[in-house]
């Protein structure tokens, strides 16, 4: 160990040579470089977040992308990740629901609303099956026909070609599948399917013309060196999105008893995750509430985050949508326009 | 009525104790047990509500009730 402090104290300042390498040349940091932005003083973080706010201007501008979500199939999943309140496989309080075509319309309404140019219908599924997608297939129509030209996404598992093909076909722009976590540490989080079942849909996606969404949960157990994997890994993706979400502990799942992460781990990773993908849109997605407070979430859109997920989430409230549009015009960052993104 | 269930773990509930359901996490939950009788009740998240439905005492929302804290 002795041999990597002395090589972090030797080489130059990271924070220096982030300025020329990410700020000036628009070039990601490697792997070792965001662990030494995550292992920085703490006194260190302001100076980080500022410099990660510059990189975030420079290469993506000031606006925000503003999402809404709503789950359309909620609970009774297969699947076993080990985070996740609507695994059937754990004691859980969620029981399955299925959201009907009219509060699809409704959910679709009530995020247009705010401003917001995304919709993302998300299902709690492997992967859809015939049923899933009818559903989704008549709820984009109704959504259409009923006035609402919001950008839709689609968040529904693991895909088949055929079933990438007809989202696409059915109009959905973006999908959303996460990596979750380090490769390195994904057996530990889940088991009834792989990190590289889940890296295959995301390049099926991107073939076939769709925006990749992929992000993660930080706060489940990783280590630091898995956290700078991980940022790495999407790097190397390249995703138009990355969704960060904090570990909201929930009741009845392995991780339940979790600590949440501190709100000053939780902008580093932000800040480092934008070091690391100075292009990418960089989303405040579930768990900013529990982990950052109202204080920490102006923190976090000024130290590298450029999206927010507004409202509730798929089993978890939000702060209301309000509260954001108002952090967001008193911060002086535009929300992204309709007509910008088609 | 008084209820007589906590939202959050489907206990006996009267008003006072739970600390562990009554924090930040469980202030960005919805109610998950009827509060009437502690069964499992459907919950159903949208971006700005929710609705919880119990088979037997039928359903609240978010629009009866602010978010259980
Ligand atoms: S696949 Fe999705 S819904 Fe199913 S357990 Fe994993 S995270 Fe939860
Ligand atoms: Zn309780
Ligand atoms: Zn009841």
């Amino acid at each position: 160990m002795t041999a990597v402090a002395d090589e972090t104290t030797t080489e130059a300042d990271i924070l220096a040579v982030a300025r020329e390498q990410v700020l000036e040349r628009g070039e990601g940091l490697s792997e070792r470089q965001v662990l030494d932005v995550l292992r920085l003083a703490d006194d260190r973080v302001p100076e980080l977040l500022a410099l990660a706010h510059e990189v975030r201007m420079r290469w993506c501008g000031p606006e925000v992308e503003v999402e809404g979500i709503v789950s359309l199939k909620t609970g009774g999943c297969p699947e076993d990740c080990h985070f996740c309140s609507q695994s059937g496989r754990f004691p859980t309080p969620v029981r399955s629901a299925w959201l009907d075509i009219p509060g699809l319309v409704k959910a679709a309404a009530e995020t247009a609303a705010t401003g917001a140019t995304e919709f993302c219908i998300v299902a709690a599924v492997r992967g859809p099956d015939a049923r899933l997608l009818s559903q989704v297939r008549d709820g984009i129509k109704a959504i259409r026909e009923s006035g609402n030209d919001i950008q839709i996404a689609c968040s529904l598992g693991m895909l088949t070609q055929e079933q990438v093909d007809e989202l696409v076909e059915m109009g959905v722009h973006r999908y959303n599948h996460n990596l979750e976590t380090a490769r390195s540490h994904f057996p530990n989080v889940v088991t009834t399917h792989t990190w590289e079942e889940r890296w295959e849909t995301l390049r099926m996606v991107r073939e076939a013309g769709m925006e990749v969404c992929c992000g993660g949960i930080l706060g489940m157990g990783e280590t630091d060196e898995q956290r700078a994997e991980f940022a790495v890994q999407l790097a190397e993706l390249d995703p138009h999105e990355v969704p960060m979400n904090f570990l909201i502990p929930q009741p009845g799942t392995p991780y339940e008893s979790y600590d949440v992460i501190e709100g000053k781990d939780a902008l580093r990773l932000v800040a480092a995750f934008r070091l690391a993908m100075p292009r990418t849109m960089l989303r405040f997605a579930g768990g900013r509430e529990l982990t950052l407070g109202d204080l920490g979430a102006e923190q976090g859109m000024l130290g590298g985050i450029n999206a927010i997920i507004v409202g509730n989430y798929l089993t978890n409230l939000g702060r209301p949508a309000e509260q954001d549009l108002e952090m967001l015009s008193g911060l002086k960052m535009p929300i992204k326009a309709l007509s910008e993104t088609i | 009525m008084t209820d007589r269930f906590c939202v959050h773990c489907g206990q006996a509930y009267d008003g006072s104790g739970h600390a562990e359901c009554r924090n930040p996490r469980t202030a960005l939950e919805p109610p998950r047990y009827c509060p009437q009788c502690a069964r499992r009740m459907v919950v159903q998240v949208t971006p700005s509500g929710w609705q919880a439905r119990c088979s037997r005492h039928g359903e609240a929302t978010s629009a009866d009730a602010p978010a259980p804290g």
